[in-house]
Order: C-alpha cells, then structure tokens, then sequence
C-alpha cells in the first residue's frame, strides 16, 4: 500500500514539476507547481509528519501560490515566454549534466557514518506518537529561539513586501522619483527649444 | 517496502529538475517557480530522514526552511513587480545594465 503511493505520487509530482520547468507559459507552469506542492504534501503524510504536511498544503498553496498568482496579474502571462536560447540541443544535454553534477559535488562529502546524530529526538519514545503534539513540544523548546527569530523575519518580509508594492502604486520608492521627472523635463525643453 | 534510499533518491531527482529549472529559465518569475521546487526536493529528504532516523529534528528544519521560502517569495515577488514596473520585462538579461 505504501509502496504504491509512494511510486504514484512520485511519479506525479516529478510530471509536474517537469512541466513546471518546461513549460512555455507562466500560467501552466503556476498551476502545476501549485499541483506538485499539494502532492508533496502526501509524502508528508507518508512519512507520518502530520503537521508539517498541513503546513505544507497551508502555507505552500495557500498563501505561497495565492502571492505567486496575485503578483502575476502584474505581470503578462497571457503571452508565451520568450527566452533567447541559443543552440538548444547542445545546451539541454549542457543544463542536464551541469544540474547533475553540481548534485554530486554538493552530496559528495557527506558520508553518513561521519555524520554524528547525537541525542535524537526520538518522537515516539519522549511523547508518544502524536506528531504534531511532539512537533509543538520541541518547536517551543529546544528550537523556541529559532522559531521567534523566523516569526520576525517573516515579519520583516511582510513589511518589505507591502512597502515594495503596496504603498503609491505609480512610483517607485527605491529611486529618487523626482530627479528622473526633472530629466525629462529637462529633455522636453530642448525638443522645445529646437 | 520504502526505505529511505527511495527517498533519498526522489528528492535527489525533483532537485536536478530544479536545478535545470534555475539553469535554464531566462524568466525570473519561472526562475522563483524552480526555486521553489529545489526547497521543496529538500524538505522531502529531511522528513523522510526525520523518519527513518526516529529524530523531529529534520522536520524542525523543513518548517524553517518552509519560513524561510514564504518570506522570500514575499520579498522577492515585491522586488520583481518593482523591477517590471520599471522596466517592463522580467527577463533574466534585462537585469544586465552594464554592456561590456
């Protein structure tokens, strides 16, 4: 039964995150990446991570695909994307083996009998097999000062994001607006002039 | 039965995807998308080794990791509406001002 999960969700999600990455069109690539979040979250399930597969259906499709989907409204997804590309055949096989062999360089080193795991947090012998009791439990223990320092950060991130595209629309407030007004003010004169 | 290597090796896959992704986007936005796709193959692994080595610390990770991926999208979607207001392109090359 595992099994035939494990391989029909794998299966799906690595479809649809191929679409993802190949697809011509923005739109189609959102919503496949938006369908593979939602099926990673099963291998969440699977592995009996219970909370952090709702965290996953939560925060991934809830609120990280609705900010993707709101901000390609900005955006014109209705095209299909250009990208200049140049000799395709000889820069796939170039994509794919670099991909690769940056995976064997990064995972190379790591030898697991090297790695020391001491004092595991064995969820079923310290609280029973309730994960997202045990979850809670060391989240606001062991990791409670990470856990504040990632709520002010996302904090941080909120602010940034209102302040970058909320607040005057039709301005931007990296640049100093005005300097750039009074250039082509300046530009408009000498049309004027001539 | 599933063990961890068949884990491991799922994610493994999902992040070369990812990682071509990155490689070969010229779109920003699909850039975003492949990015997202690399933090997820990572958060696959902690769990299934969170699993497989009886330890919550791998999950511990992928929640932060997950904290981490939300803010980033919300700072970096911020910046790319910037930059398409700007520019009116979210093309990789647009972000090449100097022309050598």
């Amino acid at each position: 039964m595992e099994a035939i999960a494990f391989y029909l969700f794998s299966a799906l999600t690595i479809g649809m995150f191929l679409i993802v990455v190949f697809s011509k069109n923005a739109l189609y690539s959102m919503s496949a990446l938006a369908a593979g979040m939602i099926l990673i979250s099963g291998f969440f399930f699977l592995l009996d991570a219970d909370f952090l597969g709702v965290v996953q259906i939560i925060v991934y499709t809830g609120a990280v695909m609705a900010l993707y989907a709101f901000g390609m409204m900005f955006f014109d997804t209705t095209k299909d994307v250009k990208e200049k590309i140049d000799a395709p055949l000889i820069t796939n096989i170039l994509w794919v083996a670099s991909a690769i062999l940056l995976i064997c360089i990064i995972s190379a080193p790591f030898v697991p009998s090297l790695l020391n795991l001491d004092a595991p947090l064995n969820q079923t012998a310290l609280f029973g097999a309730n994960n997202p009791q045990a979850v809670g439990i060391v989240l606001f223990t062991k990791y409670l000062a990470q856990f504040e320092l990632a709520a002010v950060m996302l904090l941080v991130a909120m602010i940034a994001g209102i302040i970058l595209v909320g607040k005057k629309m039709d301005e931007s407030l990296t640049l100093d607006m005005n300097a750039e007004k009074k250039i082509e003010a300046e530009e408009f004169d000498i049309k004027d002039n001539k | 039965m599933i063990t961890l290597t068949h884990y491991l090796v799922l994610a493994t896959i999902l992040f070369v995807i990812g990682l071509i992704g990155v490689i070969r986007r010229k779109n920003l936005l699909l850039l975003f998308f492949s990015t997202e796709i690399l933090l997820n193959a990572v958060n696959i692994a902690f769990a299934a080794i969170s699993k497989y080595y009886h330890d919550l610390t791998g999950q511990m990770f992928s929640f932060f990791i997950i904290a981490v991926a939300a803010s980033e999208v919300a700072v970096g979607l911020g910046l790319l509406v910037l930059w398409y207001k700007r520019n009116g392109t979210i093309d990789l090359e647009s972000l090449q001002e100097m022309k050598g």
